[in-house]
């Protein structure tokens, strides 16, 4: 019977949400499964990994001994210099390069979109914003991150502790120092966006500038800033390392990807896979997530 | 509620009232961006809609059809002049006070291409102005969302899709809905048609009819397609270079144009019988469109007009009514 089926009152069917169409979208793409697995693999590798392997307690003495050992069914990596094992000090500075990797740039994303948002869609707050994001840029980075360390260190252990101190430090050092590109991307993307006609069209309906913002322009950057995100994770983890070398990033003895690489440096001669395993890791870590 | 169009005897109300509306564009130029000029995009329109009519607005490309109905909307803020829609100042209104008389005045844009959000669902984009003006549940407004979309013809299956699954004459559709949402008294629609296959547009007009015919709804149609325009408007406003040159009824303007812009321009529709099309001559303009940030001193159209006088070189035409409503702006019919 035709009739009845349309006459039938259709069951309102709730419209489904963007970010599951995102997902169903994100499953059908094989890199981005890929990346993902991986980076799922290192995070539990990181987080997982101190919990379940535990390397042999050792006196001092015993620790001297068996400095620089080759891999082992004791150190599946072997030991470093001072005999600390290998695969644990791996997976502690994932934990801490990870972890600086993505709260930086989550601070550089979200500074860099609300600086390059309102800068494009604010006429009146283009230009002073903008002349900010290039005072920014002229800013020579290492020797600001520097005078930062120098500056903040301190106090800011006292507050936090010494390594809570730090990773913050570090962390807010990087977002501040590297949100400029993203702002650019943005306004630029604003600009844009601004003149289509859907922003006109909520315009007439009477949708105010915030949620103009919220719901029409940003959702529609989003793209360009995931690309600058992945590639500012990558810088995030590669400035922390460059300052653990220059004994300004965390304590010394607090492990890193950066600080193992840099630890493993000078015993790459007799020892490659020191600096080979971390650089490994860095690597895949930033090229999962890009 | 409405109750269709008023009927014949009974006197129509102008429901907008456009009074010397002037849209000037500044020109800025040098270090300081000091202001040089203005583009005088829309140069003193005065017109009324009167309620459930159709205003045809027709004009060449550049000649402030789209900023007229932008600015009528306040889109823009106009330069002077005064906009009344349903006895509410819309030009000066402010803030909040603006805000509460959007629902009563709705526009569809010309490209349905970019007027839809591309990452919005069409019930995101229908229901959005209910999201803005309206304290509905979230029920409420999917209910009212497949009535829209009933009422402009879409399948309600459609309702999760993105705008991009869509072909031209459907997402004409989705902006008309949007438009519709609010059951606004005054729709502006800026070429809604010169985006779409020839066998689309006489659906989407179609659907606009009926909805005026159901609704009681009152257009400004914006376009330069003259034959759509006589086939759907109840009176015509020609434009040219930002001022009406001739506003008269639409029989009266097809059958007798005063203006000899118009002349040209009704010259120009193609005829479909030969023997006509042999008759009629075609009246060429020479030359171009003056620069709206230069327009002559005298009447706008004095540069080109076949039948130009020495008056018309010094000063500008006012409009005025020299036959029963029937407004020319030109000096060959004095007022009388």
């Amino acid at each position: 019977m035709p009739e009845a089926t349309l006459t039938k009152p259709m069951k309102i069917e709730k419209p489904r949400s963007q970010w599951r169409d995102v997902w169903i979208q994100f499953r059908k793409h094989k890199g981005a499964m890929v990346g993902m697995t991986v980076l799922t693999l290192l995070v539990l590798f990181v987080v997982i990994g101190p919990m379940v392997w535990h390397p042999p307690q050792m006196t001092t003495t015993q620790m001297l001994l068996s400095k620089n050992k080759p891999p082992s069914w004791t150190f599946p990596l072997g030991t470093d210099h001072l005999g600390r094992d290998f695969l644990t000090r791996l997976m502690m500075g994932g934990r801490v390069s990870i972890a600086v990797g993505f709260v930086a740039m989550m601070i550089s994303l979200f500074v860099g979109t609300t600086i390059g948002t309102l800068a494009g869609f604010f006429p009146r707050l283009d230009g002073p914003l903008m002349r900010l994001t290039d005072l920014f840029l002229a800013l020579p980075l290492l020797p600001l991150l520097l005078v930062l360390m120098m500056l903040f260190r301190d106090t800011l252990a006292r507050a936090f502790g010494v390594e809570m101190g730090t990773f913050l430090l570090i962390v807010m050092a990087i977002g501040v120092t590297s949100w400029m590109q993203s702002a650019r991307v943005v306004r630029g993307e604003v600009l844009a966006l601004k003149e289509r006609e859907f922003v006109l069209a909520a315009r007439s309906i009477g949708t105010p500038s915030r949620r103009l913002i919220l719901r029409h322009v940003l959702p529609n950057v989003i793209s360009p800033v995931m690309v600058a995100a992945t590639l500012n994770i990558a810088d995030a983890i590669i400035t922390e390392s460059v300052l653990s070398f220059l004994g300004l990033g965390f304590p010394p003895d607090f492990p890193t990807w950066g600080r193992l690489l840099f630890d493993g440096l000078p015993y790459l001669q007799q020892f490659p896979e020191r600096a080979l395993w971390p650089g490994a890791l860095m690597s895949l870590a930033v090229l999962s997530v890009n | 509620m409405y109750d269709g169009k008023p009927r014949k005897g009974q006197e129509p109300q102008p429901l907008v009232e456009v009074r010397g509306l002037k849209m000037y564009f500044p020109i800025t130029s040098g270090l300081f961006r000091r202001k040089v000029g203005d583009v005088k995009a829309v140069d003193g329109l005065t017109f009324d809609i009167l309620e459930g009519e159709t205003l045809g607005l027709v004009g060449e490309s550049g000649c402030g059809k789209s900023t007229a109905g932008r600015a009528i909307l306040r889109l823009y803020d106009p330069t002077e002049g005064e906009v009344v829609i349903g006895g509410k100042d819309v030009a000066h209104a402010e803030g909040d006070a603006l805000r509460r008389l959007r629902p009563a005045m709705q526009m569809v844009f010309q490209d349905p291409q970019a007027s839809l959000n591309p990452r919005m669902t069409v019930a995101d984009i229908i229901g959005e102005p209910l999201l803005e003006h309206t304290k509905m549940t979230s029920d409420e407004r999917t209910a009212r969302i497949y009535e829209l979309m009933d009422a402009v013809g879409l399948n309600r299956v459609f309702a999760n899709r993105y705008p991009h699954a869509f072909s031209g004459g459907q997402r004409q559709r989705i902006g008309i809905a949007r438009a519709l949402a609010l059951n606004p008294k005054f729709i502006v629609c800026d070429e809604p048609i010169a985006a779409l296959d020839v066998s689309i547009q006489a659906q989407v007009v179609n659907l606009l009819e009926e909805l005026q015919d159901r609704l009681g709804l009152t257009y400004l149609f914006i376009s330069h397609d003259l034959s759509m325009v006589r086939h759907i408007a109840d009176r015509v406003a020609v434009m040219y270079l930002g001022r009406i040159v001739e506003l008269a009824d639409r029989d009266a303007l097809f059958e007798q144009p005063l203006h000899p812009y118009t002349e040209a321009l009704l010259s120009a529709i193609p005829e479909a019988d030969p023997d006509e099309a042999n008759r009629r001559t075609r009246i060429l303009l020479k030359g171009d469109v003056p620069s709206p940030a230069h327009p002559p001193k005298g009447c706008n159209f004095c540069t080109r007009c076949p039948k130009v006088m020495d008056v018309c070189r010094n000063v500008k035409p006012d409009l005025f009514e020299v036959r029963p409503r029937h407004f020319v702006a030109c000096h060959l019919y004095p007022p009388s």
